[in-house]
């Protein structure tokens, strides 16, 4: 939306405030794991496998312990640690979960396993050691490809079992098979929807801190889940939860590759418990791209069964995924979510669903933003675009006629899900009419005089958000609940500390949270501190992914709010010396209805709780509130993105020429902070549309390993964008809230794609594929005019 | 950056940079290919000369009818020189798209030669241009035409105790221009060609078509023969064969050469 970008520094709830805590960052203040120095620290680098898949026959050390600087090289014999990386992610129950060891232990899988540690006084020694660490090596056949992974006689990336097959996901409706068969016309398509990879800004690193004395043990590390690392270390590393302290201190974005626990965290620990002293790594940005998960991988193939209207009557989804060499944290959920999104926001009630997970030798796929909803969008919306070219119906207008409806909420979908509330129609309306929709025959018109090929497309979607209701959880075999909690203390001159177990890695939740308890408790905004990711200082906490911190994180805070609020009403009843159904709160105090000069601030009871001079009967000292916040429902943003592009008919390039987003997260706390996680969704959609795929060769070595042949989007790269919003406020949760993380990213791609193949639809294409390279484009522009 | 150890000097006089590289140094210009070769491991020297201390390695003046070009003049230099714009154009345009500003303002002509990139465009710029090198070493100096300074992928005729002092750039390149192309906004050029029309006729050269920089001696051939463009651009990649990779197929690559150098043509007739 169009934000009017002043300079407000302090507001309430709806308000455009800068953010408070960019002051650090943008002066380089900001204090990452890599700032931080730990005295006798000592610094380690990993021996990877530079193989896709071998057989470790011996590991010769020596020259490497020679080295001067360098005091131990660790391997899976040496390293003290219980057991191998662990995942949350069980889903029917049946998963196979393959030992991750720590260290490689007898094989490694993907080319970047990890197989030794080196622990020197710098990391540049640390580094040279690494390199005399002699690994005899007896390679193996490899498989990259997660179909190719499925056939018979494919290697086995696991020899324990009998196939690579890591589950298979089905959901049939019982009528399926009738509506198929009277469709009018079935429509096919395949989607490729490629690896990618995160790319936070700054990569992942952490640092051990184990003492031999008290037995504590603190992680510093640069995490999304700082309390799931907490845990998992605990069991891992065989020591008790209440001695493991884990420190997020500023993280340099996530995008989901932070919400794991990774072997290294496990390392560094362990590693500091063997040698006595804190070990830090930092991971490298050609690390990042081997150790780091990658997300996506999916291959999907739609088959559509419509009726003369376009009209979908029966929808059929077999696809596979890639979920590496191992599962990671989540990774066997990530295409369960894929699962629940298949009919997107079309009135789809017969549907047959398939996704089979596989082993390949590759990294671990896991949760990147959008997490198994993007797959689920790009694919329908391709879908879609596909069924209107076939009947010769508009884009926008088969939409409509598929949509769910406003009346129809909250909606029952064919995958399990109520959908909270949405007035899809409406707001592909706004879309339309700000990206002037009607007159794209006449832009397209005055593009091919100039040469150019000119075509708009459509992106509509529906994504599951606020992860998540615990009982969901539990029921989809996740091993963790979806809750959060906070804190909010008032000190005795009137300042609030909230605490919040999410955990904001640039989501600026610092400036969200100062502006709930601003407009909740009368706090002013600067009078609020935000205090996250310390273990030491929280409850637990479950952390910030899948635009769950407002609509579950922030309803925690809200809700604590509103406990301090209730109690200062009964400490204020007894100082006023009046019955609490007297008062009225003015957004600051508590006052005797329409009595102005009988009133106690917020500030004032806070004192007065704190004296605790005079109490009433049964009221406890403080200002002090907390909440575990468990949501009742997901909730379920929306919204439309329209997207122009031009194509280079000579050379295949792709320019975007304008971009408008209409979307719904429900009531917005800070239309800035919503701007910018559109802004920044929207270009890694287009990062995934048009440069980026993680590429290995059939020896299993990765193609893409530095951002010369990895290409992520810069600010150069960005086109003119619109956005804009509608509001259906969530029924589930008393803020209206949905959350806006992942809407750029779910959106973007399919708006991309489809605007670039409507370009071409003159030529007779039908379909491209990610990510949209000129040679790619040219390509199928040549074989479809020869 | 994890580098292996090293040893770091800088030079202050071009003396002492030869010295150095007489001793085994390898010469670091402004570090933009060789600090990420090192930052890989690719490259591990076990010591380094900083040429940047060299105030006579830098600027740009007329020399008769060439200008002479300081080997430690940045991209951004050139690209911004009256002189080059006048008299080279190929030469400022193709120094104008090199990488990002941050680059441009580090990255170096005589560290672009010198290092010999297959996908960089000074050395295609600078072939088309016909220009040529100034090569210092113990037994003095040298001059090489461009044409034959690089040999393969990295790789050049300079000598380990060489080198690049000053490139030497004609003053008769004024109607030329440099097109490339690349993925994103800011990007290594995929294939990039340069155009210069003279009196001694067109001369054009392309990066990214092999292990070296490539003169386009088909297209320049019909064109000083008086064919026509359209015949031209048929034969543009005559004799190339660019590697597929993951930015297109050998076809897609030999068809953009085509393209790229109808465009600069176009661009530099105008001039």
């Amino acid at each position: 939306m169009a934000v009017d970008y002043t300079t407000q520094t302090t507001g309430g709830i709806g308000d455009a405030v800068l953010r408070k805590e960019d002051r650090k960052f943008v002066t380089g203040e900001g204090r990452y794991v890599d700032d931080l120095k730990l005295p006798a620290m000592l610094h380690a680098v990993f021996v990877r496998s530079p193989f896709g898949h071998a057989r470790i026959t011996a590991i010769d050390t020596s020259a490497a312990l020679a080295l001067p600087g360098v005091h131990a090289v660790l391997t899976h014999a040496t390293l003290p640690v219980e057991t191998g990386v662990l995942s949350a992610s069980n889903p029917g129950g049946d998963v196979r979960h393959p030992e991750q060891a720590i260290l490689a232990k007898e094989f490694a899988r993907y080319a970047g396993e990890p197989v030794a540690m080196v622990i020197a006084d710098d990391r540049y020694i640390a580094r040279d050691g690494a390199d005399l660490v002699h690994v005899d090596y007896d390679p193996l056949p490899v498989v990259v490809d997660a179909e190719k992974a499925l056939e018979p006689g494919a290697p086995l990336v696991h020899a324990e079992y009998d196939s690579n097959l890591v589950k298979t996901l089905e959901h049939v409706t019982d009528g399926f098979d009738d509506a198929m068969a009277k469709a009018a016309r079935v429509i096919k398509l395949r989607v490729d929807n490629q690896r990618v990879t995160p790319m936070p800004m700054e990569t992942r690193g952490c640092i051990g801190d184990w003492s031999d004395s008290t037995g504590e043990v603190t992680l510093y590390t640069s995490t999304q889940v700082a309390h799931f690392v907490r845990t998992f270390v605990s069991i891992v590393c065989g020591t008790s939860e209440a001695k493991v302290r884990v420190v997020t201190p500023d993280v340099g974005g996530g995008f989901g590759a932070k919400l794991n626990t990774y072997r290294e965290e496990f390392a560094v620990c362990a590693a500091s418990h063997a040698v006595g002293r804190p070990i830090k790594w930092i991971e490298d940005r050609t690390e990042n791209a081997v150790a780091t998960i990658h997300g996506r991988a999916q291959v999907q193939y739609y088959e559509a069964g419509v009726d003369d209207n376009g009209r979908i009557v029966a929808l059929k989804f077999d696809a596979v995924q890639n979920n590496g060499a191992y599962n990671m944290l989540l990774t066997p959920s990530i295409s369960h979510l894929t699962l629940f999104m298949v009919p997107g926001l079309y009135d789809i009630q017969d549907i047959s669903i398939r996704i089979r997970q596989t082993f390949t030798n590759t990294t671990p796929t896991d949760a990147y933003r959008g997490a198994g909803r993007p797959e689920a969008t790009h694919g329908i919306e391709r879908l879609m675009d596909a069924i209107a070219d076939d009947l010769g119906i508009d884009a926008a207008e088969v939409r409509r006629r598929n949509f769910i409806q406003p009346e129809q909420f909250p909606y029952s979908s064919a995958t399990g899900l109520i959908y909270d509330s949405g007035e899809y129609e409406a707001n592909l309306d706004k879309a339309l009419e700000l990206s002037d929709y009607a007159g794209f025959p006449a832009r397209r018109a005055e593009s091919e005089q100039n040469g150019k090929h000119r075509g708009i497309g459509l992106s509509t979607y529906v994504e599951v958000c606020g992860l998540a209701p615990s009982a969901v959880t539990a029921a989809l075999g996740i091993g963790a609940p979806g809750w959060e909690h906070s804190t909010v203390r008032l000190h005795p001159t009137g300042k609030a500390t909230v605490i919040t177990g999410t955990s904001p890695h640039g989501q600026g939740h610092a400036t969200s949270w100062s502006q709930i308890t601003q407009t909740e408790l009368g706090i002013p905004f600067d009078d609020v501190e935000v205090i996250h990711g310390d273990t030491a200082f929280q409850p637990y906490g479950l952390g910030t992914y899948g635009s769950r911190s407002l609509a579950v994180g922030g309803i925690a805070l809200y809700r604590s709010l509103g406990k301090v609020r209730e109690k200062a009403r009964e400490l204020a009843a007894h100082l006023l010396e009046c019955s609490i159904d007297d008062l009225e709160w003015t957004g600051t105090a508590w006052q005797v209805k329409g009595s102005p000069d009988r009133a106690k601030t917020i500030q004032e009871l806070a004192y007065a709780g704190w004296t605790s001079a005079s109490l009433p009967e049964g009221i406890e000292p403080v200002l002090e509130a907390t909440t575990f916040h468990d949501p009742p429902n997901f909730t379920f943003p929306n919204g439309t993105h329209v997207c122009e592009v031009e194509i280079d008919p000579e050379t295949g390039r792709i320019e975007i020429l304008n971009y408008t987003a209409v979307d719904d997260c429900g009531n917005v706390i800070n239309p800035l902070i919503v701007d910018g996680q559109v802004h920044g969704g929207i270009i890694q959609g287009l990062g995934q549309a048009l440069f980026e795929e993680t590429v290995y060769g059939e020896d299993g070595q990765m193609l893409t390993p530095t951002l010369v042949e990895y290409l992520v989007p810069s600010a150069a790269d960005v086109p003119p964008m619109t956005l804009s919003r509608t509001v259906t406020p969530s029924p589930s949760n008393p803020l209206g809230v949905k959350g806006i993380g992942e809407a750029g990213t779910i959106g973007a791609s399919a708006a991309i794609v489809n605007a670039a193949v409507d370009a071409l639809s003159g030529l007779g294409i039908r379909h491209l594929e990610m990510p949209m390279q000129p040679g790619r484009v040219w390509k199928a522009m040549q074989e479809a005019t020869s | 950056m994890i580098p292996s150890t090293l040893e770091y000097t800088k030079a202050r006089s071009i003396d002492e940079a030869l010295a150095a590289v007489a001793a085994g140094a390898r010469p670091l210009a402004g570090g933009m290919s060789l600090l990420p070769m090192m930052r890989l491991r690719l490259a591990s020297p076990g010591a380094v000369v900083d040429l940047g201390g060299v105030p006579e390695l830098v600027g740009v003046c007329e020399d008769g009818d060439e200008l002479a070009v300081g080997a430690m003049t940045t991209h951004r230099a050139i690209a911004n020189d009256p002189l080059i714009a006048r008299h080279c154009h190929v030469v400022a345009q193709a120094a104008a798209g090199v990488g990002s500003m941050t680059i441009r303002n580090r990255g170096t002509i005589g560290g672009s030669l010198a290092h010999a990139d297959p996908h960089g465009d000074l050395p295609a710029a600078i072939l088309a241009a016909g220009g040529a090198v100034i090569v210092r070493g113990p037994g003095g100096e040298r001059r090489v035409d461009v044409g034959d300074l690089i040999t393969s992928y990295l790789t050049t005729t300079i000598a380990d105790d060489e080198l690049i002092t000053q490139v030497r750039l004609p003053k008769d390149a004024a109607q030329s221009a440099y097109a490339k192309f690349h993925r994103r906004a800011i990007d290594w050029s995929i294939i990039g060609v340069g155009v210069s029309i003279g009196a001694d006729g067109v001369r054009a050269a392309a990066t990214g078509v092999g292990e070296r920089p490539m003169r386009l001696t088909g297209f320049e051939s019909v064109l000083d023969g008086g064919g026509s463009l359209e015949a031209a651009i048929a034969r543009a990649a005559e004799g190339l064969s660019p590697t597929a990779d993951l930015d297109g197929s050998t076809e897609y690559k030999q068809h953009l050469v085509g393209v790229l150098a109808a465009r600069a043509y176009a661009e530099a007739s105008s001039r």
